[in-house]
């Protein structure tokens, strides 16, 4: 539970006990009661979330992952490792997959729940070879006519000096680069966190589709507090000015389309989540495939090319 | 804003206000003091340590083109505050009149055409002073245009690149600019011709992990920083002291990252012959060259 939604505790206790004492005996107009007003207490929390509690939500540790996206919404995934020239990088998952009966090309970052997953994920933090092995399986993609389907959650990309040593710039600029040229429908999904350079490498889509509490940002909010005013602590300021939030990207153009999340957020039900995702998704790759080829990377050129918001 | 864009000097009378008229400056890697008019004649590079100033626009123009060839485009460009930021004392639409007062220019990207050796050539450099060179909408809107000015007129593209990346003030519409970019470059490049990208200290983040690093050739001087990160935030991420040379110019030069280093005298002729080799070749190119002259009544 996270501390805004704290107000809620003592109804949570309360429908606990009552499920405890009734155990078995079905459910009871006592436990009707109590989770109906539970619902209406997390609708109106959801429903007013400010941008860094929404950045709350976005890291949440029983969010969603990609690993969980490809568990509810696709079968058959098969995943492939490796960058060909370094290494596996495992913040980065990716393979073929099928999406209600059609094989698409499914790349996204992962993090770990535990310490121990973290570890292996390194937070969803990618390497040079994590962006490379995108990369690849994009291009391969490509070749054999696969739509990409991308999943962006990662704070931001890794940076050590190994990272600097593998080219990180390089490895995320060419990644943006190859993307952006793909000549197959592109459809990316920010799930979580879509943190900074890292976040965009494999988020430049024809469509990008936003969880309706994930956040989208240039430098995650205690790094532009950092920037900006050289404390961490003032993240909440950072969040609220920087317009990180799915509704107020939305509201920019620099997003498609939002994603509605289940009640209370996508990490109450992982399957009506990936349900959501599954239909929106489904439904760009619909609209993008009935375009020829040359007029969607037109308006892929465009969709880009049109973000200017100067004064002459 | 528009307002103190007016009542900007005029092109070559501005950046006075930078240049300390102080006799002595002293340099801030070796600490070196050196005379101000010596150091300015040797194009702002030390004397001992040979360490290179961060360079105005204006001072790379000079030290990089032919003499009185750049004509600037959108000189008037500047940013509308899209996010309307203002925050903790931090009012952009503030600071951004502050930055045109203090460099006399409207945004940290500024580019034309130009002449390097006598070949014509798109060319763009940042402006360090104006929000430590940060990449915005500005950036991004002028920068793209300079590709499609030189994919449509067929001319290389130079860009002289100093700055710490994505703007925070702008947001996400700052990230994007990287994708905005990389998608004209790669349209650039596809139409055979070539970039080269000059890094200069320091370069960083956004710029570095978009179009910056994706130089046919990528040049950089010598001791820059150029990065995906700074120091800083590397030494937080390996809790630990960074070696003195990691990620300067010949850090990257030894991993494969860059293919020259180069001192700034040395900068024009370099440029002069990468442009003579690499510019006037592509059949399809010069095809399209005739073309374009003939049409032009050249």
């Amino acid at each position: 539970m996270l501390e805004f939604e704290s107000s809620l505790r003592p109804l949570e206790h309360q429908l606990e006990e009552v499920r405890r004492r009734q155990a078995g005996n079905g459910s009871s107009a006592d436990e009707e009661q109590l989770r109906s007003r539970l619902e209406d207490g997390l609708r109106d929390i959801y429903s007013q979330l400010t941008p860094w509690q929404k950045a709350q939500v976005a890291r949440h540790r029983e969010r969603p992952y990609t690993l969980d996206y490809l568990q509810w919404a696709f079968s058959d995934f098969v995943e492939l490792h490796g960058d060909r020239s370094f290494a596996d990088d495992r913040s980065i998952v990716g393979g073929p997959a099928m999406l209600e009966g059609r094989p698409v090309m499914v790349v996204g970052q992962q993090k770990g729940r535990d310490t121990k997953e973290n570890l292996t994920r390194n937070f969803g933090m990618p390497h040079p070879e994590g962006y490379r092995k995108a990369e690849r399986l994009m291009k391969a993609a490509e070749r054999l006519g696969l739509p990409v389907v991308t999943f962006v959650d990662t704070p931001g990309a890794h940076a050590g000096l190994e990272d600097e040593e593998r080219g990180q710039s390089e490895a995320i600029a060419s990644s943006i680069s190859t993307m952006l040229d793909l000549r197959v429908p592109t459809v990316c999904v920010i799930i979580g966190e879509g943190g900074s350079g890292g976040a965009l490498a494999i988020a430049v889509a024809d469509r990008i589709l936003m969880l309706e509490h994930s956040t989208f940002t240039v430098a995650s909010p205690e790094a532009a507090a950092a920037i900006l005013w050289r404390d961490a602590a003032y993240a909440p300021d950072a969040a609220a000015s920087m317009r990180i939030t799915a509704q107020e990207l939305r509201q920019l153009g620099l997003i498609d389309c939002i994603v509605p999340e289940p009640l209370g957020g996508a990490h109450q039900d992982h399957a009506a989540a990936a349900r959501a995702v599954a239909e929106a998704v489904l439904s760009a790759l619909v609209e993008l495939e009935s375009m020829r080829e040359d007029e969607r990377l037109d308006r892929r050129y465009d969709k880009y090319r049109r973000i200017s918001f100067i004064e002459e | 804003m528009k307002e103190i864009l007016k009542r900007l000097p005029r092109e070559g009378a501005q950046r006075a206000a930078s240049v300390p008229d102080n006799l002595w400056v002293r340099c801030p890697r070796c600490k070196e003091l050196q005379y101000t008019k010596e150091h300015e004649q040797s194009l702002k590079v030390c004397s001992k340590c040979k360490y290179h100033w961060p360079l105005t626009a204006r001072e790379r123009i000079d030290a990089t083109l032919d003499a009185g060839t750049f004509r600037e485009i959108d000189a008037g460009m500047h940013s509308s505050d899209p996010l309307h930021f203002s925050s903790r004392g931090e009012v952009y639409g503030d600071k951004l009149e502050q930055y045109a007062r203090q460099t006399g220019a409207a945004e940290s990207f500024i580019y034309g055409t130009g002449a390097v050796d006598g070949q014509s050539l798109v060319f763009g450099v940042t402006e360090f002073g104006f929000a430590g060179g940060s990449m915005g909408a500005v950036f991004g809107e002028k920068l793209t245009r300079a590709i499609e000015l030189a994919r449509r007129e067929l001319l290389p593209l130079v860009v002289v690149s100093s700055g710490g990346g994505a703007r925070m003030q702008e947001g996400t519409i700052s990230l994007l600019q990287m994708a905005k970019t990389v998608a004209a470059l790669d349209r650039f490049k596809a139409a055979g011709l070539p970039f080269l990208s000059v890094m200069a200290d320091p370069c960083l983040g956004g710029m570095t992990a978009s179009y910056a690093i994706l130089g046919d050739v990528n040049i950089a001087e010598p001791g820059a920083y150029i990065g995906f990160a700074g120091r800083r935030v590397i030494e937080q991420t390996m809790r630990q002291k960074l070696p003195q040379n990691a990620a300067r110019a010949e850090f990257l030069l030894e991993h494969g990252m860059i293919d020259i280093v180069v001192a700034r005298a040395e900068l024009p002729s370099l440029l002069g012959r990468l442009v003579r080799l690499l510019a006037t070749s592509n059949p399809a190119v010069a095809r399209r060259r005739g073309r374009v002259e003939q049409h032009a009544g050249v």
